[in-house]
């Protein structure tokens, strides 16, 4: 608004050094005339350059406002970013490794099942996924469960079964903070799912921890140090050493074979479906695909006599008609 | 009309009821050779990942059971 009343008032002072008054015109910028006698050329410069200070100032003040992403947390409690791995059953057209799976259960079994739960998996879909039904019964007959009230109400153990699910190591989560220090063990059956980085922020959380913490981290008591944990205090110790548990099928138990293992197994848990999601994924696609060529073809083939046809205008007065020679 | 194409509408289009019937016919052929040649496919895609095939090592037979 500053900028273009400065311009009227030149185009008036203009005006009136070349002698041409023209009434009307005085008129009509008459709101600026009484600056337009004051303003010179530094004037001008003066006002132009304000009006754009001005300018710049007040989106730059804007975007110090709002224009920066809030962080409520440093770097250090962020956690470090883990990396990215090579997931063979990430792949679009790849299945879980299911020996893969059946060495990851095992590793959950023997090392994380002393403190995390796994309490969305019953047995029944181990089956024909880890184990056949018979190990899964097995399984789930060393374990014992609430049966229904007998004939004078009381509540007796029973052998689990197929449909029973996975038992907790802890009675309730009072009694897991009590038993960790005051921290809860979370539960895994969806903890892909649920952290950010998935696969890759578990198996560098669990083969991430350093020999001792670096110099200046501060470690409060009864934590141990992990770049990858928000916060780097995680209160779960190094569980997975080298040679921690024994493989059925041989493969050597290296500390990333097992995280490798166990994280596959619990993406498993979080995503049962995958497997025949991924199937029938392939199976739209390529459908969709010779579809939609299909209807290109139709398409084509619809408007061929359009796109071919060839229009000839006869005028009506005089002229050569089309075709005589 | 082709000489040719004659017989496929005198057998497949020119009663609605057979019409119907082959079209309900070839989708069901058609739904089982696609999945099956799908299936193949998926199946040659993981090689020795699914269940199916370490199944064998853990699945106990009669003798197995002396």
């Amino acid at each position: 608004m500053l900028a273009r009343s400065c311009l009227r008032s030149t185009r008036a002072v203009g005006a009136a050094r070349n002698g041409v008054v023209n009434a009307t015109k005085r008129a009509a910028s008459s709101s600026s005339s009484s600056t337009a006698n004051a303003s010179s050329p530094f004037g001008l410069n003066l006002a132009g350059s304000a009006a754009t200070a001005v300018a710049v100032g007040s989106m730059t003040w804007y975007y110090h406002l709002y224009g920066p992403e809030l962080h409520a947390m440093t770097p250090a409690e962020e956690g470090l970013h883990p990396t990215k791995y090579p997931w063979e059953h990430i792949k679009w057209n790849k299945t879980y490794d299911h020996q893969a799976l059946r060495r990851g259960f095992q590793v959950y079994q023997e090392v994380c099942a002393s403190c995390h739960s796994l309490s969305r998996i019953p047995y029944r879909t181990l089956v024909g996924v880890t184990h056949t039904v018979d190990e899964a019964k097995v399984m789930a007959e060393e374990n014992e469960y609430d049966s229904d009230p007998n004939d004078e109400g009381e509540i007796e153990k029973r052998p689990g079964k197929l449909s029973d699910y996975l038992p907790a190591p802890y009675k309730n989560d009072e009694a897991a903070r009590a038993a960790n220090n005051g921290a809860l063990p979370p539960d895994l059956s969806l903890i892909v799912k649920a952290r950010h980085g998935g696969c890759d922020y578990i198996f560098s959380l669990l083969t991430g921890y350093p020999e001792e913490p670096p110099a200046g981290a501060a470690v409060p008591d009864g934590l141990n140090f992990n770049p990858y944990f928000p916060g780097t205090g995680i209160a779960m110790a190094r569980v997975l050493y080298n040679e921690l548990v024994e493989y059925e099928d041989g493969t050597p138990a290296s500390t990333s074979q097992m995280a490798k293992d166990v994280v596959e197994f619990l993406n498993w848990s979080a995503e049962p479906e995958m497997d025949q999601r991924k199937k029938m994924g392939m199976k739209v696609l390529v459908i969709s695909t010779a579809l939609f060529a299909l209807s290109v073809w139709v398409k084509r083939y619809k408007w061929s006599p359009i796109k071919t046809r060839k229009l000839t205008y006869t005028s009506p007065t005089g002229g050569r008609r089309p075709g005589r020679h | 009309m082709p000489a040719a194409s004659r017989p496929i509408y005198n057998t497949l289009f020119r009663k609605n009821f057979v019409f119907l019937g082959v079209v309900f016919a070839s989708a069901f052929a058609f739904e089982m050779t696609y999945d099956n040649a799908m299936d193949k496919l998926w199946d040659r895609f993981n090689k020795g990942r699914q269940w199916k095939d370490i199944r064998a090592k853990y699945v106990k037979t009669e003798e197995d059971e002396e």
